[in-house]
């Protein structure tokens, strides 16, 4: 048995899990998928007293309509996300997202809810979040509150939940209208973490001018980043007179603390990220000219 | 500390065991069962060999605890095949095609497998390297392994080289 010894508890309802989580204080992880917190308990990076497994609790799992968004239960698993008509209908982004994801063994495990808690800036709906300034549901036992996604996370798997609260469901914004979506990214291997990427949005009016984009930059520093300065200047030109290169190289301008490492240096994944957002760009912009 | 009970069938025969809670699935598996078909590379979600099905999906069995399966119903690769020994038509396209060779890997890629094709039967080249992505194999150069799904598969047609 490779992880440290700990206590297992299994509600299964959000509010014995809160209770839980309230209870048990810093010594307790809340496990979903499993599928990265059980490989860092194996290898020990990480140790806790108590794991609370909230993946036998119904109420965190679903995923429907609620006014001009869509909520997605954080237990939801991504295999259900990729195979939702609804998530492909309405967030075009998050399906698209979806088989980037690891490798469909690990789909079938790991859940929307425990990717984002979990805020790995590698991770793709994470970025897929933040593009689209989804809201996070978060319970506790002192009650219900909802975090907007640029507030979420604040470092390195890192987020602004405290130690007591849970992830519940996360509100996804439809984009209507002419929109256009695209994820890109570069991994050494199908199903690794990417080395950079970027989910993009775009919508355009009648004229076809942009009237609104994002970009959610994967892997390109401690928390997944938007290109906010490169969506405002973006706002409201003709598409057809914006060059996707053009694009990459002012998302990328801009950033502060690009990860180095043996798989690739900071200048090297400046460059991959730019020639992301620049493929992005072009294949978001040409479907939502398509529109 | 940290023991629980856990209940679940395994290739259709029902277990209950009081383990710790941090014993794996795939130690339960191999340890508790006596199932050592289902194999362990790196123990840490990488390379595929534990892979198992729950409840009709593949996952990795050394990425579950044994009590996060309490109620569900496993099959691992002594599972696949008939219970007279008779292989399924994934493992005797293995064995025809020459999709393995020291075999260490192959458990769970006939589960991936099998779980992969029930979802999708008639696959392109891209699926299945996609598919075959979350499995490592040191000795056949995956090319044997492919040919094996596509003969699986029934699409003896699209057998080129990519």
């Amino acid at each position: 048995m490779k992880p440290a010894p700990f206590e297992y508890h299994a509600p299964t309802t959000t509010a014995d899990a809160a209770g839980l989580l309230a209870d048990l204080g810093d010594g307790a992880k809340v496990l979903a998928g499993g599928q990265s917190l059980i490989p860092m308990l194996a290898l020990r990076l990480a140790v806790f007293d108590h794991l609370v497994d909230v993946g036998r609790i119904a109420e965190l799992k679903g995923i429907e309509r609620r006014d001009d968004a869509l909520w997605v239960g954080a237990g939801t698993t991504e295999a259900a996300v990729g195979a939702s008509a609804e998530v492909a209908s309405a967030v075009p982004l998050l399906a698209k997202a979806t088989p980037f994801i690891g490798h469909f063994q690990i789909r079938n495990r790991g859940t929307l809810g425990g990717s984002i808690a979990h805020a790995d800036p590698a991770a793709e709906y994470p970025a897929v979040a933040l593009a689209l300034d989804a809201s996070m549901e978060v319970v506790s036992a002192k009650g219900r509150r909802t975090i907007a996604a640029r507030d979420f996370f604040d470092g390195l798997w890192s987020t602004t939940m405290e130690t007591d609260e849970l992830l519940a469901g996360v509100s996804f914004p439809i984009w209507g209208g002419r929109s256009g979506f695209a994820v890109e990214e570069f991994a050494r291997r199908h199903g690794d973490f990417a080395l950079a990427g970027v989910a993009a949005a775009i919508e355009l009016d009648g004229d076809d001018r942009v009237r609104r984009c994002a970009l959610g930059l994967i892997g390109m520093g401690s928390t997944p980043e938007r290109a906010s300065t490169t969506e405002v200047q973006l706002a409201g030109q003709p598409v057809t007179e914006i060059d996707g290169e053009e694009v990459g190289r002012s998302a990328v301008a801009g950033l502060a603390d690009v990860p180095s490492d043996l798989h690739g240096s900071a200048d090297y994944r400046r460059r991959l990220g730019a020639a992301m957002v620049a493929r992005a760009w072009r294949a978001a912009s040409a479907e939502a000219g398509h529109g | 500390m940290g023991e629980a009970t856990v209940n679940v069938t395994v290739n259709g025969r029902a277990w209950e065991a009081v383990v710790e809670a941090r014993l794996t699935l795939a130690d339960f598996l191999r340890e508790t069962c006596h199932l050592t078909g289902t194999h362990l590379g790196c123990e840490h979600g990488v390379c595929g060999a534990c892979s198992v099905l729950i409840d009709g999906a593949a996952v990795r069995s050394c990425l579950m605890f044994a009590v996060q399966a309490d109620g569900a119903e496993v099959t691992t690769i002594e599972g696949i095949g008939a219970p007279d020994g008779e292989l399924s038509s994934v493992q005797a396209a293995f064995r025809d095609c020459h999709g393995l060779q020291c075999g260490f890997c192959t458990p769970g890629f006939v589960v991936s497998v099998t779980a992969f094709l029930q979802d999708n039967a008639n696959p392109t080249d891209r699926e299945i390297r996609e598919a075959l992505s979350g499995n490592l194999c040191r000795c056949t150069g995956y090319q044997g392994i492919l040919y094996a799904v596509h003969q699986a598969a029934g699409a003896a047609g699209q057998q080129e080289p990519a």
